[in-house]
């Protein structure tokens, strides 16, 4: 492990007066030389969460007692001398996705408000076989449709640096709660750049994996070609470690890829980029698409960083790009509508039973109108709308031909260079409620990141500073080639460092404390 | 969805006099529900009759979350379908999901195969046996297949508190998941034309022909009264010399043989009346009834009705290389019209006795006791004799059992067929070791050595027992020596009883012939 882990000081003081402060890596070395408890550290995270989640709320539900309870069998077994995995002990935070048995799993919905899943998503499994103790489960816009956590059924989350601001989206429970130091880990979920994009707007690290490199089963479906789950951290070597977690083939998935993880963790410790090849791709690199002056800067600026480390930057071309954003939007609404055709009050969920002696399909109606917000209900209609017959070769056919075009503009891409770079999102953190009523300006946030759930490589934000005009934190895009996503972590790792020394601390030592709100 | 109720019988016209007008175009739908330990999609059990809702899964109750995971041995025994039927195979294709809201299916869609199947464009030919008193022979009708794919099966479901059990009229209605995902292959045939009155004949030659041919491959229980085989017959009419087909029907619940035929036949009935008429086809569901011998109409339905199919992105394609598909084809049993004919030449049974083996199901068992050493005439002996007996009426409470539950082995009835021709035991011998293997006490020798069953070899005590039945029957004595040689009947059937059956009876004959001094 690289010294910058290890050495990392906590700007609240000593370390030890506020554990939540040191990174994942930190609170798995002091765990593993006996100085410090599982149960003292997850209960550092219930206390501040208690203390400061109902400002922020990025947790839907906090299971203080499941958590200690692992923690205090971690602490257990680490007196027995037995011997334990990397992170066990060190507690992580799930976005409310992923079915958890015994838990509450939402997926941010009326819908599910009261659903309480049989089984573990594979992800779940995961983390328990680590033994993590698991926190809680975090807010995130209703089915993950979103860019703001403001379409969660339960009230949006609030942005750590700014809390007028929203934490991005559908994932911003979970990068709110690292970068508000309510948890040193999260899991969340990429459909469109879930987690790569809140990740930028919360001055933290989240990574997309190669589709298929993290088993989706048990993760509530929102589309299933372009979903994938991944970590959120504050550094990317704590990402790192998640990521080894999770990752790896799950035959009960058969989109899963059967390989061996690439080794995210060694790539982790990456200082020096010399001769590396990265590529600025000209349509998502802002200079013409009016990104936010700030985020440009930054994006220029972590450019020269790039260089000085030693990559070699060159500008590419991926044609297709343009078209990515309209593409997504007919093959994301026409998988979504379909997977959410399950919700019908049949088996489980809200249901709705209208006066009378209503039919089955009264029923399901009525629990779908109170059960679905806006949103949902707008892309649901959508894609029913571009599978109809007559209409599905020039909508969803169609995109499927775009989508193979734009894998075609990566291949090309990853001939000449090794990685992509772009800012991660065009702007930073967007006032709560300011675009709730404009969907297209709401899904113009994600037109970085989409390209890479349609083709499918990997992708990771890396926080890239903060933007003059607001002081908020802005985010690095790294994308790679399909299953070599330890470069991602390379490069995060390499510009992370190269900031660190600049700047004398992470970008998310910067963000302000948090004022409690009544 | 509205229900349209239809007040009396519908109008039919007699079945001969349609034909002078009308050319039947059938198409039938064949959906099999595949034998496989687990469904298409998880790994819970597909055992029929299990307490309802125990054989469920978050895969198959449609859980947030739950995906896919396709079950190698159905495609397998999909793609031996497939060669059965005479199909190509893809050596790509896709699952689809079919989108449609009902309480029965989980996921709301179901997960089957659109426009990639995993198998086209085959042939069945199938054997119509002859109309007594008309035909002399059967005759051979090619039904050519479409496709064959795979796909789930859906719930099952109940409806409480209504006097019919439909749903119209119900209070509520339950449903059972242990049927939803259980894999299924649909067999479509293309439109078949031509059969003119055989058309309902064909309707059922054609699915018992499926049905053997399902059951050789070993790939399903084909029973269609409990619904692992079922047959839609979509059925229209074309006025003769008009090229265009008719507007179709589609009859469901078609749960016998014989329903097919009746159910084929009625429509062609009713359609005709309905175009004699002047009126058009409605395109719709109907539903057989068996008790009555009518279709009653169901849910509307038409070409566009729209099922908004995509391929499923929770599977990936299904790519069967070429070695695999020949594997699978080495694997195929011959096809059972072709077996038929072959072991009755081989066997030299006449068409009735073939047909009686047949019926009884007892083709296999028959092949494995010639194959074990007996001749094909004492396996047929015994087991369509005695043991179908037997099996008619031992199971519990009196009822049928398969002859292999009999407890006697195609080896035993060798056994026996070898004790017998070697001279060991005679047929009434024989048939008392049966009863000691069918009692339990072992196999054939061990029950003839037990129960001291031996044809006694030396002449010796045969003689003295001939001696003396001679001289206790002078009078039948004296009607042999006048010429009437059949009476020695009488005298054999002493001698034995003497020796306590344990004497060869030609034997007692010819030496009561020889003692006699009287040419056989
Ligand atoms: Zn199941």
């Amino acid at each position: 492990m690289s010294d910058h882990t290890t050495q990392a000081a906590s700007a609240a003081g000593a370390a030890d007066a506020d554990l939540t402060r040191l990174t994942a890596v930190e609170m798995a070395d002091r765990l593993a030389a006996g100085t410090l408890t599982s149960v003292e550290l997850t209960q550092a995270h219930l206390d501040r969460i208690e203390r400061l989640d109902p400002t922020v709320h990025a947790f839907l539900l906090v299971d203080a007692e499941g958590a200690l309870a692992t923690a205090r069998e971690v602490d257990a077994a680490r007196a027995a001398g037995e011997e334990l995995p990397r992170l066990a002990g060190v507690p992580v935070a799930v976005k409310d996705i992923a079915c958890t048995q015994g838990l509450t799993t939402t997926a941010g919905s009326r819908m599910l408000e009261d659903f309480v899943p049989p089984y573990d998503a594979t992800i779940v499994t995961r983390l328990r076989d680590a033994r993590m103790p698991i926190l809680g489960k975090t807010n995130m816009d209703e089915f993950a449709m979103g860019s703001s956590t403001e379409h969660s059924a339960f009230g949006p989350t609030r942005n750590p640096w700014d809390l007028d601001r929203i934490p991005g989206g559908s994932g911003g429970g979970s990068s709110a709660a690292v970068a508000a130091y309510l948890a040193p880990l999260a899991i969340g979920s990429d459909t469109g750049g879930s987690i790569r994009q809140p990740a930028a707007v919360t001055g933290t690290v989240g990574t997309k994996p190669t589709y298929g490199a993290v088993s989706r089963y048990g993760i509530i479906a929102l589309a299933s070609s372009l979903d994938q789950i991944g970590p959120c951290a504050r550094t990317v070597a704590d990402a790192a470690l998640l990521h080894e977690v999770i990752a790896g083939h799950d035959p009960m998935d058969s989109t899963s890829v059967d390989a061996p993880v690439p080794d995210v963790v060694g790539a982790a410790g990456t200082t020096d980029l010399a001769g590396l090849r990265v590529g600025v791709v000209r349509e998502i690199s802002g200079s013409d698409q009016g990104f936010q002056p700030g985020v440009q800067a930054r994006f220029e600026e972590a450019l020269d960083a790039l260089r000085d480390l030693g990559a070699e930057i060159t500008e590419v071309s991926c044609p297709h790009f343009a078209y990515a954003m309209a593409a997504y939007y007919l093959i994301l609404p026409s998988e979504a509508s379909s997977n959410l055709a399950r919700y019908d009050a049949m088996r489980y969920g809200l249901r709705v039973t209208p006066d009378g002696s209503p039919s089955a399909e009264q029923v399901m109606g009525a629990s779908r109108d109170a059960g679905f917000g806006d949103e949902v209900k707008r892309r649901i209609i959508l894609g029913t709308y571009a599978l109809s017959s007559g209409y599905y070769d020039a909508y969803y056919g169609q995109a499927q031909k775009v989508r193979t075009l734009i894998a075609r503009d990566f291949e090309a891409a990853f001939d000449q260079v090794d990685v992509l770079v772009s800012p991660t999102s065009p702007t930073t953190a967007f006032r709560i409620g300011d675009k709730t009523e404009d969907p297209m300006a709401m899904y113009l946030n994600d037109i970085a990141t989409i390209p890479a759930n349609l083709a499918g490589v990997p992708g990771m934000s890396v926080p890239s500073g903060t933007a003059d005009e607001d002081g908020l934190p802005t985010g690095l895009q790294v994308l790679a080639p399909a299953m070599q996503d330890q470069r991602l972590y390379a490069v995060g790792a390499a510009l992370e460092a190269r900031l660190r020394e600049r700047q004398g601390g992470y970008v998310i030592e910067q963000a302000p404390e948090i004022e409690v709100r009544a | 969805m509205s229900t349209r109720t239809t007040a009396g019988p519908e109008r039919t016209v007699a079945y001969d006099d349609l034909l002078t007008r009308y050319e039947p175009v059938l198409g039938l739908e064949v959906h099999v529900e595949l034998g496989t330990a687990t469904k298409m999609f998880c790994g819970c059990a597909t055992g029929f009759g299990a307490e309802p809702n125990t054989q469920t899964c978050p895969v198959c109750l449609g859980l947030p979350g739950a995906l896919p995971v396709v079950n190698r041995t159905a495609v397998e025994s999909a793609i031996r379908i497939g060669l059965a039927l005479n199909c190509g195979i893809a050596d790509w294709c896709r699952f689809a999901r079919k989108n449609y809201f009902y309480p029965d299916m989980p996921k709301n869609f179901q997960t089957s195969q659109y426009d990639e199947p995993i198998a086209v464009d085959g042939w069945l030919d199938v054997e119509v046996p002859p109309r007594e008193g008309v035909d002399e022979e059967p005759f051979t009708y090619r039904v050519e297949i479409e496709r064959a794919h795979m796909e789930e099966d859906t719930g099952k479901s109940t409806h409480v508190g209504g006097a019919t059990g439909r749903i119209h009229g119900a209070s509520h209605s339950l449903v059972d998941y242990n049927r939803a995902g259980i894999p299924l292959i649909e067999i479509v045939t293309k439109p078949l034309t031509g059969a003119g009155e055989r058309a309902p004949e064909v309707a059922r030659a054609y699915v018992a022909a499926l049905r053997d041919l399902l059951r050789a491959l070993d790939v399903s229980d084909v029973k269609m009264e409990q619904g692992s085989l079922r047959c839609d017959a979509n059925v229209s009419l074309m006025p003769t010399g008009v090229e265009r087909f008719g507007t179709r029907t589609e009859t469901k619940n078609v749960n016998s043989l014989r329903s097919v035929e009746r159910a084929v036949r009625y429509e062609m009935t009713r359609h005709a009346a309905v175009l004699d008429a002047g009126e058009s086809i409605v395109q719709e569901t109907r539903h057989w009834h068996e008790d009555t011998g009518v279709t009653t109409s169901g849910r509307p339905k038409s070409d566009a009705d729209d099922y908004r199919y995509f391929p499923e992105p929770d599977l990936v394609p299904v790519a069967p290389t070429r070695e695999d598909v020949e594997r699978l084809r080495a694997t195929l049993p011959e096809n059972p019209a072709e077996r038929r004919r072959r072991l009755q030449e081989e066997w030299g049974y006449s068409d009735l006795e073939m047909r009686d083996v047949v019926n009884a199901g007892a083709v296999e068992v028959i092949e494995t006791t010639v194959a074990a050493g007996a001749s094909p005439a004492a396996a047929r002996k015994w087991w369509m004799g005695e043991l179908a007996r037997r099996a008619k009426t031992a199971g519990e409470d009196g009822g049928a059992v398969d002859l292999l539950d009999l407890g006697v082995t195609p080896a035993h009835v060798a056994e026996l067929d070898s004790l017998v021709t070697g001279g060991r035991l005679n047929d009434s011998m024989a048939r008392q070791t049966l009863e000691g293997v069918l009692a339990g006490e072992g196999t054939p020798t061990e029950v003839a050595d037990a129960r001291s069953l031996e044809l006694v070899q030396d002449d010796g005590a045969l003689q003295g027992a001939v001696e003396e039945v001679i001289a206790e029957n002078p009078d039948v004595v004296e009607k042999i020596r006048g010429g009437k040689v059949q009476a020695v009947g009488a005298l054999i059937g002493q001698v034995m009883k003497k020796m306590r059956g344990q004497a060869d009876a030609g034997r007692a004959r010819e030496l009561i012939l020889e003692t006699l001094g009287v040419q056989g």
